[in-house]
């Protein structure tokens, strides 16, 4: 691997009940995924407030994504439904502002989807690292 | 500031293998904050836990970071480890560091970056973690069960087996609902009255259950564990505690022409009645729409004859508040009306009938004593057909009828057919089905005893029309296998309605905050793993409220929710999930965003008093949460448009912080 090889920088949030359970298991079976995905563990994927992901661009992730459990599926009844609505509305209009939506996405993974989660993380850090780094959003002034 | 330990976890070799430990732990403690921090081959044992509470008296640490395997796995651990350290158990935060980095990556370098990275995150979380005590409210021993079918009455009885106190609350006169009607049962053939009416005694001869019959809840507030529901019990004029049921007043009474809902209206009864032999309480109630002494004040023939002196004409609805730990929905079903279905010629036709008015037509203590006389001309039918599918599985574009299956259909059909077979040989059973759907323990038995033993004609394809002509009714339906059109003369029509759900429910939805489907059948709190538990605490669903069902999977649904509801009962106290929404009541502006995205009802609003700048008082209107019902997902807290709305444990502030940190 080269030395100086780009590494994108990726927030994932998971819901606690389905998709972080399937980030658990990819690690049960040893499935291997980029180490440059962190995830941060919420109750429901509705816990996501919008501000979290703009938070997170502007701090210089390159990519976010937001897992939840499968639609129907959800632990608290409808919350994925709302995470469905709002990011949709989030990420075109971050699209409108010039964040390419393929910097974001919303993946469904249940608690048995060890290896969907680890191959949505391969495929979601190698189209953020296509895209190079985030630097429309990124406020400089947070760097320290 | 927080005083934070970092204790990092070998995990044996599974961390240690791929995640430089020592580098974790002295990169973390040099964090801000961080005032120890270690790392150990295994911390989950007694050893490590005990690392970690000596080093919480020796440093007087406030929050503590355990770097180790997923807190799906330990946090409950480490979180007692905390409290019998004497901190705050909700002061412990988990970095993830096997699970979601060690085992899957190889690289030693980047593993025990990334393991830092991910501590770094929990620190940052932890120095806004505040400590949070579980709320505990108390529990009414009490169950309210709302419907007196089968499935109230086996959820009842075995809630009052278990000690409890059981009130049913039943909106007829008599318990026993649709089972009470059914002749036989599928697929043992024995008649239902035999197994259902010892068990209505049972229920009115149990000193914890008290029925309730013609009532109707009315109101329902409170939470988990303390409900308060208004019951109203509708006035049936006859003295309940001192009627019994003898009967004398429905042999005297004038007015006979009242249509028998009970025999769905295939023959009459008095407007003074008692709705079948076996009723559970046999009292007489008065229908005031039809009592002459009710109406016009000139009768009172009953309460000449009744030697009890049981009736009171002057009787008024009473009203029952009562407070219940847990509340049973059982509204069990009804067949669809068949308005809409015109081609069936059921308005038409008195010999178009649903399968529920077959049932009472066989019924031995029917309108016809249980021999088959067609309701038109009381003669004999010769050719019966069954229509199966009517107003089930339904287009959604046809605008009638419902989408789903009805369940029961293909097997009470099976049995209606088998039983008229088996009674009258010499009649002619036609059986049109879309498909014939038999999943059950000897079912797919019992259908093929119908075609083989018994001679049914089962024919694949729908019944198109049917027309009454003279004293037939002309079937006209396609078979799909022999790709014909038939015509068939028939003396008799049996539709297979579609069945669904009570029409009380959505109002009894409405006022348990419990959610329903498009149907209106109640939801589930998980459609797998939870199924007899509505999404609102405390609510539960008995029968065919939640679904239709067959009378086993009734009775299995009862004793789960039963079982589900001693549970409940046998606890003191309930404590709850501490990590629930809170409103900032100087920030909230009463909007009802947060009340809209609730799935559990669990916000409220309520007037307030605030004290403005200028001294003056002002009063406004701003959310409460319930945290007793609050389930903490957090929905609210985003659809907040002035952000007063939080999530303990899971606080804005919180995220961002892990946020910073992983960008950082």
């Amino acid at each position: 691997m080269p030395v100086n090889e780009y590494k994108p920088k990726i927030v994932a949030f998971c819901c606690n009940w389905c998709s972080y359970a399937g980030a658990d298991l990819a690690g049960n079976n040893r499935l291997n995924y980029p180490a440059e995905v962190k995830i941060i563990r919420v109750p429901c994927s509705c816990r996501v407030n919008p501000m979290f992901i703009l938070r997170a661009f502007q701090r210089g992730a390159d990519g976010v994504i937001l897992c939840g459990c499968h639609p129907g599926d959800c632990h608290y009844i409808s919350g994925n439904y709302y995470t469905r609505r709002r990011m949709a509305l989030l990420f075109s209009m971050l699209n409108y502002l010039g964040i390419e939506k393929e910097r974001t996405r919303v993946e469904w993974v249940s608690a048995a989807e060890g290896a969907k989660f680890a191959e949505t993380m391969n495929s979601f850090v190698a189209q953020v690292a296509a895209l190079g780094e985030n630097k429309r959003l990124e406020d400089l002034r947070c760097k320290q | 500031m927080q005083r934070i330990g970092v204790f990092v976890c070998w995990c044996g070799s599974n961390i240690a293998a791929t995640v430089d430990v020592q580098a974790v732990s002295d990169a973390l403690g040099k964090e801000p904050g961080v005032v120890f921090s270690t790392n150990y081959q295994y911390m989950c044992s007694q050893a490590g836990q005990d690392i970690i509470k000596e080093a919480v008296k020796e440093h007087n640490l406030t929050g503590i970071v355990v770097c180790s395997c997923s807190p799906r796995m330990h946090e409950a651990t480490f979180r007692k480890t905390a409290a019998s350290a004497g901190i705050n158990p909700y002061m412990v935060e988990i970095a993830n560091i096997r699970e979601q980095c060690s085992w899957v990556h190889k690289d030693k370098a980047t593993g025990t970056e990334k393991a830092i990275i991910l501590g770094k995150a929990a620190i940052a979380k932890v120095q806004l973690n505040a400590p949070l005590t579980p709320g505990e409210s108390p529990v009414t021993k009490r169950a309210l069960v709302i419907g007196g079918g089968i499935a109230g009455i086996q959820t009842a009885l075995d809630i009052a087996d278990a000690g409890f106190e059981v009130d049913i609350v039943e909106k007829k006169p008599t318990i026993g609902g649709k089972m009470a009607q059914i002749d036989k049962t599928f697929p043992t053939l024995d008649c239902a009255a035999c197994i259902l009416t010892p068990k209505m005694v049972d229920v009115a001869q149990n000193d914890k259950i008290r029925i309730f019959s013609y009532s109707e809840v009315e109101a329902v507030s409170g939470f988990v564990g303390s409900f308060e529901a208004k019951i109203r019990r509708k006035a049936r004029y006859v003295k309940e505690d001192i009627c019994t049921g003898c009967g004398a007043c429905t042999e005297k009474c004038p007015m006979k022409k009242v249509p028998n809902e009970f025999n769905l209206g295939m023959d009459n009864r008095t407007a003074i009645y008692i709705p079948f032999a076996q009723a559970v309480p046999k009292v007489a109630t008065i229908d005031p729409n039809y009592c002459l002494m009710l109406k016009n004040g000139k009768c009172g023939l009953c309460s000449r004859v009744c030697t009890a002196g049981a009736i009171d004409y002057k009787q008024q609805d009473e009203i029952i508040e009562e407070k219940y730990g847990a509340i049973v929905a059982a509204t069990g079903y009804n067949p669809i009306s068949l308005d809409k279905f015109d081609e069936f010629a059921y308005n038409q036709s008195p010999d178009v009938i649903t399968s529920l008015e077959f049932e009472r037509l066989t019924n031995a203590a029917g309108p016809t004593a249980g021999i088959m006389l067609r309701p038109s001309d009381h003669e004999h039918p010769h050719t019966i057909v069954f229509v199966q599918c009517v107003g089930s599985r339904c287009d959604k574009c046809a605008e009638k009828g419902k989408e789903y299956c009805s369940k029961i259909c293909c097997m009470y059909t099976a049995k209606h057919a088998m039983l008229t077979r088996d009674k009258y040989p010499d009649t002619e059973v036609y059986v049109f089905y879309i498909d014939v759907r038999t999943p059950g323990k000897s079912f797919d038995e019992f259908y093929r005893r119908a075609v083989e033993e018994y001679g049914v004609h089962y024919i694949k394809g729908m019944v198109g029309k049917i027309v009454p002509e003279g004293k037939k009714l002309k079937v006209q339906a396609s078979d799909l296998f022999a790709n014909k059109q038939l015509h068939i003369d028939a003396d008799l029509v049996v539709l297979a309605a579609a069945i669904e759900p009570d029409k009380s429910a959505r109002s009894i939805a409405t006022m348990l905050t419990a959610s329903m489907d498009t149907n209106d059948f109640f939801t589930e709190a998980h459609p797998k793993l939870r199924p007899v538990e509505s999404p609102t605490a405390g609510v539960f669903l008995s029968g065919c409220c939640q679904g239709p069902k067959d009378i086993p999977e009734t009775v299995a649904q009862a004793s789960a929710a039963a079982s589900k509801v001693i549970g409940l009962l046998s606890k003191d106290k309930l404590t709850g999930n501490p990590c629930v929404a809170h409103s900032d009541e100087m920030m909230c502006n009463g909007c009802s965003s947060c009340a809209n995205v609730c799935a559990y009802g669990a916000i409220t609003y309520v007037d307030k008093e605030f004290r403005m700048p200028d001294r003056t008082t002002a009063v406004r209107r701003v959310a409460q949460v319930n945290e007793a019902v609050c389930q903490g997902c957090g929905a609210c807290t985003v659809a907040c448009p002035s952000g007063a709305m939080d999530l303990k444990g899971f606080a804005n502030k919180q995220i961002m912080a892990e946020v910073d940190a992983i960008c950082r």
